[in-house]
């Protein structure tokens, strides 16, 4: 079953300015689906579409069978966010926090009560559950807003850049309590990031957008794979021009390149060819000094697809994750 | 496609309370803030009150006569007392709409928008934490007042009632108002702007120092379009028996069409200008 189906959904802005244009996708029920794209791309402004807090444009999306235009109040219902920012009440403790979010939800509290006492839990929380929000670290809160994002047991979950500004130990971290809530609750995830790792790691699928466009949907191993197979990397002691010829005879080798002193060798699978190269090269007097094999990244799938690698685009995100830590300083 | 799953929606008398409490916790987990609240009303009592002293001007059973002819009561602490019960309750009002602007601020708004609650929710959860918290430091401006020599015989349980029922529409319609003007402000200087910008002006434009018979004719007409010179003259008339120009039930309609319209505004303003 979809469980979200976006059609056409576009937002404009003053009337020019196109943030999201005509997308389309759908989401299976407990997929992890990820929109990856850089600072200004439309992931949360599609996001903000899909949990109701900006109305579309045009066109139009269903959330667990819901219009997002027309049953908003249901579509609500059906949803958790957990938003960019750190959006918790630092002057209550992360339990009320959570408890007022249940009652927003209309959870009675005969339920709540156990269901925050359980979630605090899952993400390790229940030791600072009766303290103050403002004595609490990035990654707690970011912990917290996980948690208090799944209090009404949403049939999706939404992450607006789950680890934005977190260290890469807390990051890991997040993503195992991420890992961990959708294994015992079975929610569907839809995601927004930046980060490649993330989106490789975590998402069933991937959707790169750019300007406001869905450029790719797939799994990250397939459009790993269409940019044609693993990399390798060597330098010989008495490069000759014969050598890429040499190179590229050898059964497996889809493509060589002579980049200064080094070759650049494109296979379907590095680890059965490597070996081969090896052999073929001192057969024919060539001492190999330096190998290295890459896997393809979604970097790569990121260059090919909007023509710009994504790393070096993250200077626009230091800001917002600049900002989170001045707030949490101020206290 | 399977069954759509049974969707709960909360009830809107539950979400009020849940919201407003959160921000009267803010507030009554803070004792300092309750107090520094106090110290300007507590400032005008002691220091204009106490020193600007009509009492000791106009001695005598003439002066008495005089005081009693302009002010209604030959204490003018105690016609200043109601006065700043109003003031309390105003400047109580208006700082209501400042945590709309943090909560816009911090994402807290966007936050409780992806749930179920009503948007109404949400406003009359604001203004209520308004009311409650203006009411409960007029209580203690009037305890604090009576301590200082406000004149007592007159108080009774009713005239308590209808003093406090005054009050709590003057302050339902400023916090309405208030929480309307946060709405549309982006940062907390700006709103911090206007209640400066407006609190002294719509003191003196009312009858809270000074009765407005006795203000030049451009004053007096501010002044009886002002909200909060009816609250003060219900209040005077039922805690210190000053008579009024016009019924008590007037009065306190004109009061109550503020309120309520000031709510109306404010809610139906707030679907357009809570989103983005």
């Amino acid at each position: 079953m979809e469980i979200i189906q976006v059609k056409n959904l576009s937002k404009t802005f003053n009337g020019k300015i196109k943030a999201v244009d005509r997308i389309s996708f759908d989401v299976k029920e407990g997929e992890i689906f990820g929109f990856l794209g850089p600072n200004g791309a439309g992931k949360t402004t599609t996001i903000k579409m899909l949990t109701t807090l900006l109305s579309p444009t045009s066109g139009d999306a269903n959330i667990n069978g819901y219009s997002v235009k027309k049953e908003q109040a249901k579509v609500r219902a059906s949803i958790g966010v957990v938003p960019q920012e750190y959006t918790a009440d630092e002057d209550l403790t992360g339990y009320s926090n959570i408890l007022l979010l249940a009652d927003m939800y209309g959870i009675p509290r005969s339920i709540s009560k156990q269901r925050i006492i359980e979630l605090l839990e899952i993400v390790e929380l229940s030791s600072s559950a009766k303290r103050k929000v403002s004595t609490y670290s990035g990654g707690m809160r970011r912990r917290l807003e996980l948690a208090a994002g799944l209090i009404n047991f949403p049939r999706v979950l939404f992450l607006d850049e789950p680890t934005l500004g977190l260290d890469v130990q807390t990051r890991t971290a997040v993503w195992d309590y991420i890992k961990s809530l959708k294994n015992k609750y079975g929610m569907t995830l839809f995601m927004t990031t930046h980060y490649l790792e993330e989106a490789d790691q975590l998402c069933d699928r991937i959707a790169i957008i750019d300007h406001g466009k869905i450029i790719k949907i797939g799994r990250p191993e397939d459009l790993k794979s269409k940019l044609g197979g693993d990399i390798i990397q060597l330098s010989v002691n008495n490069p000759s021009p014969e050598l890429i010829r040499l190179l590229g005879k050898i059964k497996g080798v889809k493509d060589v390149k002579k980049d200064r002193n080094e070759y650049r060798i494109k296979a379907a699978s590095s680890e059965t060819i490597t070996p081969k190269i090896i052999s073929a090269l001192s057969s024919h007097g060539y001492k190999v000094t330096r190998l290295s094999m890459m896997k393809p990244s979604l970097d790569e799938v990121y260059l090919e697809y909007t023509g710009r690698s994504l790393k070096e685009e993250d200077s626009g995100f230091d800001k917002i994750a600049q900002n989170r830590m001045i707030r949490i300083s101020g206290n | 496609m399977a069954a759509k799953e049974k969707v709960r929606f909360p009830s809107f008398l539950r979400t009020i309370v849940s919201l407003s409490n959160r921000d009267l916790k803010k507030w009554y987990l803070n004792p300092a803030l309750l107090v520094i609240s106090l110290i300007q009303p507590i400032i005008w009592l002691t220091l204009f009150g106490k020193a600007f002293n009509l009492g000791s001007l106009f001695a005598g059973n003439a002066g008495s006569a005089i005081l009693t002819r302009i002010f209604g009561t030959s204490s003018y602490f105690s016609f200043l007392a109601i006065g700043m019960l109003a003031f309390i309750t105003v400047s109580t009002s208006m700082m209501g709409g400042m945590s709309i602007v943090w909560d816009r601020r911090f994402g807290f708004i966007d936050k409780i928008l992806s749930t179920p609650v009503s948007r109404a929710a949400i406003i009359i959860g604001k203004i209520a934490n308004s009311i409650v918290r203006a009411l409960i430091q007029a209580g203690v401006v009037l305890i604090i007042a009576v301590a200082l020599g406000m004149t007592v015989s007159y108080i009774t349980l009713s005239g308590l009632i209808t003093t406090f029922g005054a009050l709590f529409l003057l302050s339902f319609g400023m916090s309405s108002l208030f929480i309307l003007l946060a709405l549309r402000s982006r940062d907390w200087q700006s709103q911090m702007m206007i209640i400066n910008l407006l609190m002294l002006p719509l003191l003196f434009a009312s009858n809270a120092f000074f009765p407005v018979a006795e203000m030049p004719s451009w004053l007096q007409a501010i002044a009886n379009v002002n909200p909060i010179s009816y609250a003060i003259s219900i209040g005077r008339n039922a805690m210190l028996g000053i008579p009024t120009s016009s019924s008590i039930y007037l009065q306190m309609g004109y009061l109550g069409a503020f309120a309520v319209g000031m709510g109306i505004i404010s809610i139906v303003l707030s679907w357009k200008l809570l989103k983005g």
